[in-house]
């Protein structure tokens, strides 16, 4: 049985959309937040793979592998800042990050 | 090379006493101020012996190029003729020993370097105005003197009233020197030159000249005669211009001895002199001369009668015989204003610096009616004042009677009704001169005296540093008139003079030699009449004066405020101008020029403090308008396309 290329894209927007709503419906915890960019970046990255399938064009699976590779980075480094901010504010509950309020 | 040294000796003593001061002791660079003078003397007279000596023409002295912009080029030199030598000799001895005079005057004063400085500054600048060869160096030597008065009248600059007389000198010198500099530019018009020679030569082509001027044509050398002179009625204080000159005597005396002798007020008449052959070829101007030295030598004389401060009845003095120079001058007899001007240096240094000895000795008292009985304390004084008075009176055989006798004599001998009011002038001042010097030597020196007890325990003869210089002028007073007449107005001042000064035709000064007996008499008359009413009113009657006053109070009180001249020009001039000062000053300035800025300012504040306010600081209202953002701009795109 073949899924067809709709339901990925389907799947893949509904990724998206939970990840969204996952940012700004969120208050309290910035980790959420980071959470919901994973998420995103793995709508983005299921598209690129049905694509690939669906025109036999491996450009897509490559270009997955490289989009991992800069999640895993931005997760590293997110997760890092988050720690220092904690040691710094002792909190890092959204509402709490107004620092760069004018 | 005796003009070099004489000229520069005191720029160097000025820079010595001045900017080198912090690093020299400050007895040195007085001496150094005051030795480098005496060597600027010694040159001055050995480069006129010499230039007596050679009679050859000596070509003018080039120093340095100062312009160069095509056709005008006027060059730092020095101009090497009668005029210049006489005037360089007169100047820089005059000046060395008010030098040495101030070292005794000055002694007790807290910054003598500075005021050393200032004093060679002026002598230099006087001496760069005498020895110019173009009108734009005379110009120089001409505000040089302006700035450097400024600093000297404002010396004392604790005192409100020293540093009011200062900016009004300036100011009322500036009035003139925009004639002056307005002339020198027809002058650069007329003959695209303004070096002296150049101008001199070209007279004759350009005698006809006109130009116009809004619709109006006036002939172009009469007009430019008449802004030079007004130029010289600044410097010089004539009639309108003159109200700098007896505020002048704040500043110490000997500044006042320099200003009103040897330099500044005689830099008028000299330029006069020195433009001699384009003053000749405008006869109008020359009437115009003639007419407002002869008012202001009597205006002056009759307010001269009434001051009561010694040195400001010395400074009105000042204003008259220098009225007596541009009567002369005026008529073309401008040997004679010459003569006077020499004289009038000797006999004005020599009052001023005896009154400067009366006021220290008198615990700095001015005031003629506080004095009295001074000739037994202060005898020596007491001759040099003599000696002055009779000078300035014109009783012969002192040197005034000379000048102002060949004045007087070329006025009646012109001929033409403006010299007749000239020599009528002249004769009425004579009386007057005589009149209030001798009653300021009778107050100060005879009677009884009316200072209080302390002043007259503390009465005391000057120092020899200030009496050698006195008895030095007493002998010029005495005797530059005898010694110079031969030479300066006699048969021989064509010789004298060569081509250094033109007079317009020779019967003005042949007429010196045999003139008519009532012109010869009348003068000394008026002179004896004058001293006797002087004895009458302060000696045989001291009641008169007083009982005078009161019955003419009008006559008196107008004559006592100058004419009310100062009211006039507090009112027409003064005060308008005060008043469109502060117009623009809160309108313009405080209200457009700052205003405009500081609007912009304060807006540009309150909206950054408005627009600062969308920066909440709340993460997720940014990932809130990111999304809605991004919304937009993707359903533009699609709804677009």
């Amino acid at each position: 049985m073949i899924v067809p290329l709709s339901h990925f894209l389907f799947v893949s927007a509904l990724l998206m959309v939970i990840g969204v709503f996952g940012i700004f419906m969120n208050r309290k915890n910035i980790i959420i937040i980071m959470m919901s960019i994973e998420l995103i970046l793995l709508a983005a990255n299921l598209n690129f793979v049905a694509f690939s399938g669906a025109l036999h064009d491996m450009v897509g699976q490559v270009f997955t592998m490289f989009v991992l590779t800069v999640a895993a980075a931005e997760a590293a480094i997110g997760l890092a800042i988050l720690v220092i901010y904690f040691r710094n504010r002792g909190s890092i509950e959204v509402e709490d990050v107004t620092l760069m309020k004018g | 090379m005796f003009t070099l040294i004489a000229v520069f000796a005191p720029l160097l003593g000025a820079v010595l006493a001045g900017i080198a001061r912090p690093f020299i002791a400050k007895t040195l660079s007085i001496a150094a101020s005051i030795a480098l003078m005496v060597v600027s003397a010694i040159a001055g007279v050995a480069a006129l012996v010499a230039y007596i000596q050679g009679d050859a023409p000596v070509p003018p002295l080039h120093i340095a190029t100062w312009v160069s912009v095509g056709s005008f080029t006027p060059d730092w030199s020095l101009r090497q003729d009668m005029l210049t030598f006489v005037m360089v000799a007169m100047v820089s001895t005059v000046s060395m020993l008010i030098h040495v005079y101030s070292a005794g005057y000055m002694a007790h004063d807290k910054t003598v370097p500075r005021f050393f400085a200032y004093l060679s500054l002026f002598t230099f600048a006087m001496l760069m105005l005498v020895t110019a060869n173009n009108l734009l160096q005379l110009f120089f030597g001409w505000e040089g003197v302006g700035l450097v008065s400024y600093l000297l009248i404002g010396y004392w600059y604790e005192k409100p009233t020293a540093n009011a007389a200062a900016i009004k000198a300036f100011i009322v010198n500036r009035v003139g020197d925009l004639g002056f500099a307005v002339g020198i530019a027809l002058t650069y018009f007329i003959f695209h030159s303004i070096s002296f020679d150049d101008i001199f030569a070209a007279i004759r082509t350009h005698a006809g000249d006109s130009y116009s001027l809004f619709g109006t044509t006036f002939p172009a050398l009469e007009v430019a005669a008449i802004l030079l002179f007004i130029g010289a009625m600044g410097k010089s204080a004539q009639l309108f211009l003159h109200t700098w000159l007896a505020d002048a005597m704040e500043g110490p005396t000997p500044v006042s001895a320099l200003i009103h002798a040897a330099t500044m007020v005689a830099a008028g008449v000299f330029m006069i002199v020195r433009m001699s052959p384009l003053i000749n070829a405008a006869p109008v101007a020359m009437e115009v001369i003639t007419i407002i030295g002869a008012s202001t030598a009597l205006f002056a004389g009759t307010i001269g009668c009434v001051q009561n401060d010694i040195k400001r009845i010395i400074a009105y003095s000042t204003c008259s015989q220098l009225g007596y120079m541009f009567l002369a001058a005026g008529l073309g007899a401008y040997p004679v204003a010459m003569f006077h001007l020499i004289n009038h240096a000797f006999f004005k240094a020599l009052l001023f610096l005896a009154a400067g000895s009366v006021i220290p000795a008198m615990s700095d008292e001015q005031d003629v009616r506080l004095m009295g009985g001074l000739f037994k304390k202060l005898p020596i004084t007491w001759a040099a004042m003599l000696f002055g008075a009779l000078a300035l009176a014109g009783i012969p055989p002192f040197s005034g009677y000379y000048s102002k006798d060949g004045i007087l004599d070329a006025a009646y001998g012109a001929g033409t009704s403006v010299g007749m009011y000239g020599w009528v002038c002249g004769v009425i001042t004579a009386a007057l001169t005589a009149f209030y010097i001798f009653r300021l030597f009778l107050l100060t020196f005879h009677g009884t005296s009316r200072a209080p007890k302390h002043v007259q325990d503390h009465l005391h003869e000057s120092p020899w540093v200030m009496l050698v210089p006195l008895i030095l002028l007493a002998a010029g007073a005495l005797l530059s008139g005898v010694l110079l007449k031969a030479d300066f107005i006699g048969d021989g001042f064509a010789g004298f003079w060569g081509a250094s000064i033109a007079v317009p035709e020779a019967s003005i000064m042949t007429n010196l030699e045999h003139p008519a007996f009532i012109a010869e008499i009348a003068p000394l008359l008026a002179s004896a009449l004058g001293i006797a009413t002087a004895i009458l009113f302060y000696v045989i009657a001291p009641a008169l004066p007083a009982k005078l006053s009161q019955n003419f109070g009008p006559v008196y009180r107008f004559v006592l405020n100058k004419w009310y001249f100062d009211e006039l020009y507090d009112a027409i001039l003064v005060r308008p101008t005060l008043k469109i000062a502060k117009f623009a000053w809160h309108r313009g300035d405080e209200q457009l020029i700052d205003g405009v800025p500081t609007l912009l300012t304060s807006a540009t504040a309150g909206a950054s403090a408005q627009t600062v306010k969308l920066q909440t600081g709340s993460i997720a209202l940014y990932a809130f308008i990111m999304l809605a953002g991004l919304l937009v701009f993707l359903s533009l795109f699609l709804w677009v396309r």
